[in-house]
């Protein structure tokens, strides 16, 4: 192996046949071995601690999350063709899911599990290409190396997508978010919003249609000849467009009406994004995050905090027309992408404030917004990714106060004591 | 009554970012977001200067330049609102002329601060474009004085955000062909699309 890639180095450096695929065989090399060269300078940080870890640890915390999300998925659509809800899988998924021997029947896991994959795969694979091409076209042209963000990236954007969404929406919104929001501004490090966020945001305003309708939630293709696509039985909506329109019995009410109690919003038993509907398995990616110290507890705490004031609040404020005031923090917390959002997006170290007083203002920003979003804004009911990518908006804002604030205290303790 | 001030306030505020979602008084917004302080202090010169033209103008239309609004003297039929544009401008510009006088009086320290924004405030599109909306919406007293301070305060949230951002973005290594402005267009995009999460919504 190692002679493999020492025998065909010098094909890839400066003047070598593959000269302009330098920085992919950068990436390959430096995915299997630690690179030879080392620092030649005085200063020199000594730390086990890469962005390459950091990266690959924040895939695996995402793990749990998607796996549940991918058997959910699967779940969820063979509950909709079995209770005879009408539509079906489309042709080549079709295919695909005989290669994987799966069947329709909701009991069994594998079934559940090989629908499920039958649909993220291909979305996340699409991303993951796209994704990966803008990065080495980039890392290429600027003669840089290729970066391990892009991963996370990718992974993070497939789970945050609507299961059913058409493919070439995926690839048009990653491009969008890799090459607008971070390929532009320098690569990893350098962008001042998630690249993620601003595609799945790009997405939400340029096909409203298929990112926030109620098509989309449940993988199955509702235009298939039954002439009322989606019986009433089984719309498919997410519990959140369900509070959205419900009547005067409750939000509450109403998502319990259609089938959905807060055990089942918390494992993940409801309709919604691959990676955003089970809590619990996102509970134990940020367990991972918190335990590596990758992710900030600080933003985790204020951003659950300011959800829960600011949920309290609307409760006590109450209104007969609009429901949706009326839900209780417990409730926000695992509907909708509010736990996966807090957890992977809002901790983005970019992204998010650099000084911690800093952190704890963000995510308590955060957290308003996304109740905020939620309750008062009829348009979009799924709205966590917009909340944080209003926040990473004013992260720099709040740094800089609080780096202010620090500046002016610490003038006033050095001033000459009169 | 109170609802829907607050209501308007912030519409005006977010939703309807003078900067964000109309895209006006860019030259300013563009060329003066290089450092916080600075924004800070044309944000402020802003809401100022917004908050006193925008009723002084809606006064002039309603009692000046609207349809009929020379009734009072015997002339029903007057319509002066061709006027609009060069009253409005007009007001503005004395407004500001004032405003620099009484601070300079008043309050050296705040002219100083605010230096040359104040005289170029004069020019800025948002402000006229307050007045125009004022006028289009058919804003009462009550409704331009809170309009007019929410779209100052909005347009001088989005600078200060722009600033901070910026700041920031000292680390940040456009291709060489965007260096500058054109990276900073770019930022302004991406702003907008953060701040259309508050489109649509309804208080």
């Amino acid at each position: 192996m190692k002679r493999f890639f020492e025998q065909h180095r010098s094909k890839f450096s400066a003047g070598g046949r593959f000269r302009y695929l330098g920085a992919l065989y950068e990436a390959v090399e430096g995915f299997f071995y630690t690179p030879g060269k080392v620092t030649s300078g005085l200063t020199h940080v000594r730390d086990a601690i890469s962005l390459k870890r950091v990266m690959i640890i924040v895939c695996f915390a995402a793990l749990p999350a998607a796996l549940a999300g991918i058997y959910n998925l699967g779940w969820q659509a063979n509950q909709a063709l079995a209770s005879g809800g009408g539509g079906e899988i489309g042709a080549w998924r079709g295919l695909l899911l005989g290669l994987l021997a799966g069947g329709h029947d909701p009991a069994s896991w594998w079934d559940n599990l090989a629908l499920g994959l039958v649909y993220f795969l291909p979305l996340y694979c699409v991303i993951l290409v796209v994704g990966g091409f803008w990065e080495v076209l980039f890392a290429q042209a600027r003669g840089r190396e290729i970066n391990e963000g892009f991963l996370v990236t990718s992974l993070l954007f497939a789970l945050i997508l609507p299961p059913a969404i058409p493919l070439w929406q995926a690839a048009l919104g990653i491009s969008f978010g890799v090459v607008m929001a971070k390929e532009l501004f320098g690569g990893t490090g350098r962008n001042f919003i998630n690249p993620a966020l601003a595609g799945r945001a790009f997405l939400y305003f340029a096909y409203p249609a298929q990112n926030s309708g109620d098509a989309v939630w449940i993988a199955v293709d509702a235009l298939s000849g039954a002439s009322p696509p989606v019986a009433d039985s089984f719309s498919g909506a997410t519990p959140l467009a369900v509070a959205m329109r419900a009547g005067p019995e409750g939000a509450v009410a109403a998502i319990g009406s259609s089938g959905v109690d807060w055990w089942d919003a918390f494992i993940g038993n409801l309709p919604g994004c691959t990676g955003e509907t089970s809590t619990l398995a996102i509970l134990l990616g940020a367990a991972v995050l918190l335990y590596t110290r990758v992710a900030s507890w600080r933003i985790m705490l204020s951003g659950l905090a300011g959800m829960a004031l600011f949920a309290t609040l609307c409760n006590l404020l109450g209104s007969d027309t609009n429901p949706l005031l009326a839900i209780p923090a417990h409730w926000h917390l695992v509907l909708g992408g509010f736990a996966f959002g807090l957890v992977f997006m809002a901790t983005d170290p970019v992204s998010a404030a650099m000084t911690d007083r800093g952190k704890w203002f963000y995510g308590g920003l955060i957290g308003v917004m996304v109740v905020l979003i939620r309750v008062f804004n009829p348009a979009y009911p799924e709205g966590t990714m917009l909340a944080i990518l209003f926040a990473n908006l004013m992260a720099p804002l709040i740094d800089h106060f609080v780096m202010r604030a620090d500046i002016n205290r610490r003038k006033r303790r050095s001033a000459p004591q009169a | 009554m109170l609802e829907s001030y607050l209501n308007l306030f912030i519409k005006a505020v977010f939703v309807e970012n003078m900067a964000l979602a109309f895209f006006l008084g860019m030259c300013t917004f563009l060329a003066v977001s290089k450092r916080v302080e600075t924004a800070l202090g044309l944000g402020i010169a802003v809401v100022t200067v917004q908050t006193i033209t925008v009723p002084i103008n809606n006064l002039v239309f309603q009692y000046l330049l609207r349809d009929g609004a020379w009734g009072w003297a015997g002339l029903p039929l007057l319509d002066l609102s061709f006027l609009g544009m060069v009253s409005y401008i007009g007001v503005i510009a004395a407004v500001v002329q004032i405003l620099e006088m009484v601070l300079d009086r008043y309050f050296p320290a705040l002219q100083h601060a605010l230096g040359i924004f104040l005289p170029l405030i004069t020019v800025n599109c948002a402000i006229l474009g307050a007045s125009l909306f004022m006028v289009e919406r058919d804003y009462g007293f009550g409704e331009s004085l809170v309009y007019g301070l929410g779209s100052g305060a909005g347009w001088a949230l989005a600078i200060v955000t722009l600033a901070a951002i910026r700041e920031r973005m000292k680390y940040a290594d456009p291709p060489k062909g965007l260096e500058g402005l054109g990276i900073t267009f770019i930022t302004v995009g991406l702003m907008s699309l953060g701040f259309m999460s508050f489109s649509g919504i309804k208080l």
